[in-house]
């Protein structure tokens, strides 16, 4: 068992170094069987693991060898196959294998050697998120960590030449590496207090921790999540991540990477369950994200940015799940996110390569008839990430906001307005792209087709994940003891549910919060159906609207109050403060000493006279000074 | 054998350098000198590892009560492995270099290099010192003889300084030797010599500021920038793969151990000012044009995370100074290898004239892309493991201090993605165009480099064993 675990992220790795080493000797057919292949191949083993803790419960811990073993502190290279980790990798590998396909068609316009070097990153990039949620302590989960930060960095300035890819790819990574520092000062804490790292040895002994600790650990790997996961104010790489190939943003925001937070957050959940501060600021954060990200996503013209900005808003109801303890609502909605979103990407990817690379949607318009499949499946998306039932988005975001009502109502009108507003900029998104007329150039819509079949079959797929995902998760409302998932995840909360009083809600409250959500979120739908379907001329945004389109100027705010008073001092230490003070006094120094030393060489006028007389001098003072000293006495004598 | 092999052999194979005229037998010879250095290393340390293979002690200078006692501790046997190994990647990479006088080049590096084994192989301090000099002065006379432009001032600069914190040592030293209840220059006699504790003070800021010279720490840093831009490059890598580990070594065997009280004193001082230095040098980076003063003050960084995590005293931040000692040495040759080779084949080192390099050398670029992210210490690179250690030996000293320092990993990802950005992304110039992918030299030591980085960093557990009874003694002797 331990070597076919071994084997899933031993795949994608084997995968990334043949692609990677013989990226110029393999033909694009040969690169793509290969890179999709891998991702398959795990995904098949993956399936098999998750039969085997479905038959047996959580595979026990795999040890393969010591990373680090000093005395108290061990780190073992130990991988963990349970209900949680299983899931995770069924998304990983099975979402990460319909990309990779997806990519052959997409990416099959670089040269042989490029094409090689994306799918090398694109295995890496699955690799890295393998290690993350296979590992069975912090450490491992930080090498993936870490190493996905790497593979967005690659895959971001994937098209290097162009220096604002490659600004963009580095705010990820160094963006990143500031939530990166949090995680590993809480690992330091954990290790300090307890010697070990292992999850089964933290978790089963957080009782240990003093609250004021728990609440600086949990804190600390929220700010890792926050970094990963683009929650405020670690958020405004995510957007700019869009400059990298959109099967890679698809893959970042549904496969890997931004789900990576939540997985730490509900693999923790019994130390922020136990941690009541932290789980309120998750909480808030996670809100304040939601809306915030939504209300800059109602404005934005880029099919991509609108999708970006709708996966942190997002992620922020995620982080809201955690925080009000709905961890298994949490995870649901990583899982039907992860379905919607990837369609989401990959259909916009469809478009953009049907419009050779446009993607401002005021120039594109009616290609409902040009492209059917793309059409229907990307319509089914909205619908899902809109929330409208029976899509999954409908199962997962109820759930959450269930949750939230229970710890405050106020949170729950909160995410209900977030959840209206994405219904809006959704189906602005999509009818400004596929209903009306076309608006782009005569030349773009004599090349408008739908794309080949290595395209639609993961949209298809995707689009049958989203309509029918919910129906894991479905609410007790609807039928007792029907919410497969919440018993598939429950050893793994079950810690959590012994400081947790269960909440019901009445079943008619209940019904009523639904049943109002959806009448409105269905208003909603119809009036941005009919507003933007029929649009044809785009007014310039003036006031908060141009505002909402510069995204509130955070990105300006961050500069002026970090990047250049950083910058500013980093130039003064160059050229003023080193320069002139360091190495002045050094310099300082050794003028002393040449002053000094010319000086000195006055003495030295050559008179032999003189010679002898400060000789004799010298000595009388010496033997004054150390007439103690018999060795210098008997010397002195020997001479004399 | 193994010490005396080790120093012998690039002593009496530098001597002999001095009458080669030819300039290929010099390359020749000077490569096959530290290939034999090397094999002797790495049997020293799997093979002959018994310890009456790895001490040696003779008669030096009876009279003084001098020995001549060498030895190979697990921290020896890092960095002379370190130093045998650095040798032939560094002729091999730099071996279409032209020097004037290629016998006497040779014959200094190697003479440089017999200096720092001994250095790490003494176990008496009049040898350490001697030993310590050895290696000090051939390194004076490659920087000015073979450097750039401004090498005369630049390397008098680097003497005096250095030579400062040698005399103040030396000072020390005779001190101690006087103290030591039978006059002796042993390493032993050194550890159990009674002091006072204001003799301690005084004799710890001696030997302290000739080490944190070497290292350097800020503020005594500033000749290093200057001299690593002016030497030739090969000697560079001598200087700041091997050579500054030097000084933090000296520190781990002749100063923590030999004044207890006073390292407890000063710590906390010393560790702020290698705080400070790290952000200092890593804000400095993030400004550099010029390649070789990036790397230059990229290294001070990482040198101050090391000197913090020495005085933190805790076991695992002092393994990681143990491990990291080695893979600064490897990772920043391989940053050399690149810095030279794109300097030798485009004549310039400034960013604002590079760009797009990786379009003309792919080969180059993976490369030192595998450098630059050892360099920011990602994990499963070797510098991870030793950097995680360092920092987690930190947290245990003081929280916040460990906080403040951790900044420093995202400012090294800030000049290091800068880097490889400035040179190897965008489109190509004027200049770039012409550009060719690097010779097959410079790309096998470089693939040799990158393979240690992955494996130390995948699995570093056995380098960890190396060193851990030297910790425990350094530790013992300090408790």
């Amino acid at each position: 068992m331990n070597n076919l675990i071994l084997l899933v992220p031993l795949l994608p790795f084997i995968g990334f170094l043949v692609n990677g080493l013989f990226r110029k000797s393999l033909s694009k057919t040969m690169t793509g069987v290969i890179g999709s292949g891998v991702i398959l191949a795990a995904f098949a083993i993956s399936i098999y693991l998750f039969l085997q803790v479905r038959s047996g419960g959580a595979i026990p811990t795999s040890v393969y060898f010591d990373f680090i073993n000093i005395d108290k502190l061990n780190v073992q290279f130990a991988f963990q196959v349970d209900q949680l980790s299983s899931l995770f990798l069924l998304i990983i590998t099975g979402i990460g294998f319909l990309i990779h396909l997806y990519s052959t068609a997409y990416m099959h316009e670089e040269k042989p050697e490029h094409f090689a070097r994306y799918f090398a990153y694109l295995n890496l990039f699955v690799f890295s998120m393998l290690l993350l949620v296979m590992g069975a302590n912090f450490v491992i989960m930080f090498i993936g960590w870490e190493g996905v930060g790497l593979c967005s960095y690659l895959l971001i300035g994937f098209w290097f030449k162009n220096t604002n890819y490659n600004y963009a790819a580095k705010k990820a990574f160094v963006m990143n590496r500031i939530g990166d520092l949090g995680f590993l000062l809480a690992i330091f804490w954990i290790i300090a207090k307890l010697g070990t790292s292992n999850y089964a040895d933290v978790f089963a002994s957080v009782k240990s921790f003093t609250p004021a600790e728990l609440t600086g650990i949990t804190m600390l790997l929220f700010v890792g999540a926050m970094g990963k996961s683009a929650q405020i104010p670690l958020y405004t790489w995510l957007p700019d991540a869009m400059a990298g190939p959109t099967p890679v943003s698809a893959l970042i925001h549904a496969a890997t990477m931004v789900t990576a937070g939540i997985y730490m957050i509900a693999r923790s959940n019994i130390m922020y369950t136990i941690a009541p501060f932290t789980s309120h600021f998750v909480a808030i954060i996670g809100l304040a994200t939601a809306i915030f990200a939504a209300t800059i996503a109602l404005k934005q013209n880029d099919i991509k940015k609108v999708l970006a900005y709708s996966t942190v808003s997002q992620l922020g109801y995620m982080f809201l799940g955690l925080g009000v303890g709905a961890y298994t609502g949490a995870v649901f909605h990583v899982m039907t996110h992860a379905f919607f979103k990837a369609l989401l990407f990959l259909g916009a990817g469809s478009v953009i390569h049907a419009m050779h690379h446009e993607q401002d949607i005021r120039n594109m318009g009616g290609l409902k008839k040009y492209m059917p499949i793309t059409h229907i499946t990307f319509l089914l998306g909205c619908l899902a990430i809109a929330g409208v039932p029976p899509f999954s988005g409908f199962f997962s975001k109820d759930e959450i906001l269930v949750g939230a009502y229970n710890e405050n109502p106020l949170y729950y009108y909160i995410g209900l307005a977030g959840a209206l507003m994405t219904a809006f900029y959704m189906f602005r998104l999509y009818a400004l792209t596929f209903l009306g007329k076309f608006r782009g150039t005569h030349e773009q819509q004599h090349h408008l087709h739908e794309s080949p079949s290595a395209i639609t079959f993961p949209l298809i797929v995707l689009a049958i994940l989203s309509v029918f995902g919910g129906l894991l998760g479905i609410p007790a409302l609807f039928a007792e003891n029907a919410h497969s998932l919440e018993k598939w995840l429950d050893p793994i909360f079950a810690g959590s549910h012994e400081y947790t009083t269960a909440h019901h809600l009445e079943h008619s409250t209940e019904w009523m919060m639904m049943g109002v959500s959806t009448l409105l979120i269905v208003v909603i739908i119809v009036f941005a159906w009919r507003s933007f379907s029929r649009k044809e001329r785009f007014e310039e945004n003036k006031g908060f609207g141009k505002v909402l389109e510069n995204k509130w100027y955070v990105d300006e705010l961050y500069d002026n109050i970090i990047v250049k008073p950083l910058n500013g001092l980093a130039g003064f230490f160059k050229d003023v403060f080193e320069k002139n003070i360091v190495d002045g006094a050094v310099n300082g120094v050794g003028r002393l000493v040449q002053y000094s030393s010319r000086q000195v060489r006055l003495l030295q006028n050559g008179q032999v006279g003189s010679y002898i007389l400060v000789m004799v001098l010298s000595l009388i003072v010496i033997v004054l000074l150390f007439r103690e000293q018999t060795v210098i006495v008997s010397a002195l004598r020997k001479i004399f | 054998m193994i010490p005396v092999l080790l120093i012998l052999i690039p002593l009496i194979s530098g001597l002999i350098s001095f009458f080669i005229k030819d300039v290929k037998a010099a390359k020749g010879w000077a490569l096959l000198s530290s290939l034999v250095t090397f094999a002797i290393s790495v049997a020293g340390i799997w093979i002959y590892n018994q310890p009456a293979n790895l001490h040696y002690d003779a008669a030096w200078l009876p009279a003084l009560g001098s020995r001549f006692t060498i030895g190979l501790d697990g921290m020896g046997q890092i960095l002379c492995l370190l130093n045998a190994v650095a040798m032939p990647i560094i002729f091999v990479s730099t071996y279409r270099n032209m020097y004037q006088n290629p016998g006497a080049f040779y014959a200094l590096m190697l003479l440089t290099q017999a200096g720092m084994m001994g250095v790490f192989l003494a176990y008496d301090c009049l040898l350490f010192y001697f030993f310590w000099e050895l290696a000090l002065i051939p390194a004076y006379f490659l920087c000015s003889q073979w450097g750039g432009e401004k090498r005369i001032a630049v390397t008098f600069k680097f003497f005096i300084y250095t030579f400062v914190g040698s005399l103040l040592m030396l000072i020390g030293i005779l001190y101690l030797y006087y103290k030591t209840p039978d006059e002796s220059f042993a390493l032993k006699a050194f550890y159990n010599v009674v002091l006072t504790g204001n003799e301690q003070s005084f004799m710890f800021w001696l030997f302290f500021i000739a080490f944190a010279i070497k290292m350097p720490i800020f503020p005594f840093h500033t000749w290093q920038p200057d001299t690593y831009e002016q030497a030739p490059t090969a000697a560079t890598m001598v200087l700041s793969g091997v050579m500054v580990k030097m000084g933090i070594f000296a520190v781990l065997r002749w100063l923590v151990p030999v004044f207890p009280a006073a390292t407890e004193q000063f710590s906390q001082l010393i560790i702020i000012l290698s705080i400070i230095g790290m952000l200092y040098a890593s804000l400095i980076a993030i400004r550099q044009d010029d390649i070789k003063r990036l790397i230059a003050y990229s290294s001070i960084a990482h040198i101050g995370l090391m000197s913090a995590a020495i005085f933190a005293q805790e076991k695992t931040g002092l393994q990681g100074v143990m491990i990291q000692m080695f893979n600064h040495g490897i990772n920043v040759i391989g940053l050399w290898i690149v810095a030279d080779a794109i300097e030798s084949k485009l004549g310039t080192r400034k960013f604002s004239q590079l760009g797009g390099l990786a379009q003309k050398a792919p080969v180059l670029a993976i490369l030192f892309v595998v450098m630059a992210l050892a360099n920011v210490a990602l994990p499963l690179t070797n510098a991870f493991v030793g950097e995680f250690l360092m920092f987690n030996g930190l947290f245990r000293y003081n929280i916040w201090m460990s906080a403040v320092a951790g900044i420093s990993i995202i400012l090294a990802a800030v000049y290091s993605l800068n880097m490889i950005q400035k040179i190897f992304f965008g489109e190509t110039n004027a200049l770039t165009e012409q550009a060719t992918e690097a010779r097959s030299n410079v790309q096998w030591m470089l693939a040799i480099l990158a393979v240690v980085i992955i494996v130390l960093g995948v699995y570093p557990q056995p380098m960890l064993r190396l060193t851990e009874d030297t910790v425990n003694t350094i530790l013992a002797a300090v408790k």
